[in-house]
């Protein structure tokens, strides 16, 4: 097969208009995603392709538009509703989590909600406190909400395309950072689709596991390249969905190296990575050969101050110093 | 299928009396810790819900607040399955996992039940706007309380059917009181249709206490968004006799109002309409009351016997 190189951002757009393509059920709804062409240009050229019936402008409303969604695809249609960042997504809270998730029970299994959320996550660059959320924690304590967190080209577009024929209200969780970084992936006429709840090895290793998704993958595979001039074999897992939570496959990797790092875009607290930890703990205590290390956010609201920024994120500094600890080097 | 309008006005003055006769029940029931958890009771607007039934057809989208077991009992959905709802059973129209708040039946295009205040306005929308993108003429018809229109989705929502021309009715069903607090001290307008002014939406105000004006006024509006699809408003005043909800002693209002507004009953006033014009007997009257106590009362059976979800399913509706 002829692998091609393309952008994140390419690979949503070909995400969407082969869905859109597919079924006439689905739409797209959101902010400045038709004439502007998606705030991150996502959506270029489905307006001329698809046409304004299916690739709709807001106003900003969000919660007014996400509810929209839902009604919708109580009656079987299948909303793409875009939130310009999920930071926004705060304004629909109450139908993101109280109406797309409860649906199904609330309704004794009458309505199922096949809507897909999507749009940048995560903190990018100086955007200050209120721009700058890291969501997917949030999201995943809802039970009926399915998150994923693509974090390549390929993944991006093989996560989209099965969130959109998901039944159930799935997140798709981008990052800004991201939309221009590029990797390969099969031929467009392949048909990709990424099961939900699947992690991947991104980079073998035999001495500790970095499990890490979305932004975080990127730099656990540049700290795992330096590690390897220190003789520190690492293996990173991509976790590519919280929820479902590939349990399997972090065990799996657990179970060989025997020492983990979880390196998370998210707060520490009740944040993505406590949740993993507290499961390998449980399941695969007698495996560990070290405490599990955690890189996270500092738990502050984000600075706008670039140093300040920088001094909250995870870095490679931080990631280098913890999977030393981990791997008592 | 049979349009709505032609539905004789017996069987929907019988349609008022189910109502009123269930919800006596329910009260009853609660009161005998029965049904758990929040029970928001409809007495005195059923003629708000029966004149919009009788104006739609049987496959109009209906979606509505929590004050939604009326709204069930007209869109058709059994007592038996209401009653069995309220009592958590499996048999209840939400398989006893929504409760008194969240009815929902699919077959009879009920949407819900929905019981965070204006959540549902947005969904309205959603419904409406899926009827358009399928070329269909089906009418939404979206019922919510007087507290409903000062809540942001409210607001975003309206906008939203404006700009999209969406073929959506919003029955803002005016008892005067947002729980206990009144409209004069909950609302910056003089009048509720205001609100629907500010986004050029059509409006009216209906007289919520009598079937027929609903009925007729509902009847010209649904009749011209079919034509074209657009939004329209409709205020109907109305009034709730009991409480919020079983809770409530509604010690805000005075024993004097509750009074006026009970000699204007939705149901006393079709029956000497229809009594005046020779079309119902008293004894045909009595017969129908009967009807309706009796469903009501077997309800209670049926809802009695019936079983409790299973606890095996209890991860069954989380994801299809």
């Amino acid at each position: 097969m002829n692998m091609r190189e393309i952008t994140y951002r390419q690979a949503l757009n070909e995400a969407l208009a082969e869905e859109l393509a597919r079924d006439p059920n689905v739409f797209l709804m959101g902010e400045e995603v038709a004439e502007y062409k998606g705030a991150y240009k996502v959506s270029q050229g489905l307006l001329e392709r698809f046409g304004p019936k299916r690739i709709i402008d807001t106003p900003i409303s969000e919660n007014g538009f996400a509810g929209l969604g839902v009604g919708a695809a109580m009656v079987g249609l299948r909303p793409i509703i875009e939130f310009m960042t999920f930071s926004f997504s705060f304004v629909a809270f109450d139908q993101v989590v109280n109406n797309a998730p409860n649906m199904l029970t609330m309704s004794g299994g009458q309505f199922n909600i096949p809507i897909t959320f999507r749009g940048p996550n995560g903190p990018a660059h100086q955007l200050g406190a209120t721009h700058s959320h890291a969501t997917e924690c949030l999201y995943a304590n809802v039970p009926g909400l399915k998150v994923c967190t693509p974090a390549t080209p390929r993944d991006a577009k093989g996560l989209l395309k099965t969130a959109v024929r998901d039944n159930n209200p799935v997140l798709v969780l981008e990052s800004e950072l991201l939309y221009s970084s590029k990797g390969m992936i099969e031929p467009a006429e392949t048909e990709l689709l990424i099961p939900l709840g699947e992690a991947e090895v991104k980079r073998e290793g035999s001495d500790v596991t970095i499990v890490c998704y979305a932004q975080t993958v990127a730099l656990a595979l540049a700290v795992a390249e330096k590690l390897e001039d220190e003789d520190i074999s690492a293996e990173v897992l991509d976790l590519r969905s919280i929820k479902p939570l590939d349990e399997r496959a972090i065990y799996d990797s657990v179970a060989k190296t025997h020492r983990v790092v979880i390196v998370e875009q998210d707060r520490p607290f009740c944040g993505v990575g406590a949740e993993v930890c507290y499961r390998i703990q449980k399941n695969i205590f007698d495996q560990l050969d070290a405490p599990i290390g955690r890189v996270s956010q500092e738990d502050v609201p984000m600075p706008y101050n670039e140093r300040l920024e920088k001094a909250v994120l995870p870095n490679a500094e931080k990631l280098i110093a913890a999977v030393k600890k981990a791997c008592y080097a | 299928m049979q349009p709505a309008e032609q539905r004789d006005e017996v069987e929907m003055l019988w349609l008022m009396l189910l109502i009123r006769r269930f919800e006596e029940r329910a009260s009853q029931q609660y009161q005998a810790q029965k049904i758990g958890g929040f029970c928001h009771l409809y007495i005195g607007q059923e003629a708000v819900v029966t004149g919009a039934i009788a104006a739609t057809r049987f496959d109009d989208y209906i979606i509505t607040a929590y004050r939604d077991h009326a709204h069930a009992l007209a869109r058709g959905t059994s007592a038996n399955a209401c009653m069995a709802e309220l009592f958590g059973k499996d048999t209840g129209c939400s398989r006893g996992l929504g409760g008194s708040m969240h009815f929902f039946d699919k077959e009879h295009h009920m949407y819900g039940g929905h019981a965070i205040v204006a959540a549902h306005v947005p969904l309205a929308c959603g419904l409406a706007f899926a009827c358009k993108y399928r070329s269909e003429d089906r009418v939404t018809l979206c019922f919510f309380g007087d507290g409903a229109i000062n809540q942001g989705s409210f607001h975003e929502a309206l906008n939203l059917a404006a700009l999209f021309k969406l073929p959506v009715i919003f029955i803002c069903e005016n008892n005067l009181f947002a729980m206990g607090t009144s409209v004069e001290r909950s609302t910056s307008l003089k009048q509720i249709i205001d609100r629907a002014e500010g986004y050029d939406i059509p409006s009216c105000v209906v007289d919520g206490m009598n079937f027929r004006h609903v009925r007729d006024t509902l009847s010209e509006v649904v009749e011209s968004i079919r034509k074209d699809p657009h939004p329209a408003f409709v205020e109907a005043r109305t009034y709730r006799y009991r409480g919020h909800s079983m809770s409530d002693p509604a010690s805000y209002r005075t024993k004097e109002q509750l009074e006026q507004y009970r000699l204007d009953d939705p149901i006393t006033r079709l029956r000497a309409q229809l009594t005046r014009e020779g079309k119902l007997s008293n004894e045909k009257f009595d017969e129908l009351d009967k009807e309706a106590k009796q469903i009501a009362l077997e309800s209670v059976k049926f809802a009695e016997q019936s079983d409790e979800p299973p606890l095996e399913k209890l991860y069954d509706y989380t994801y299809v």
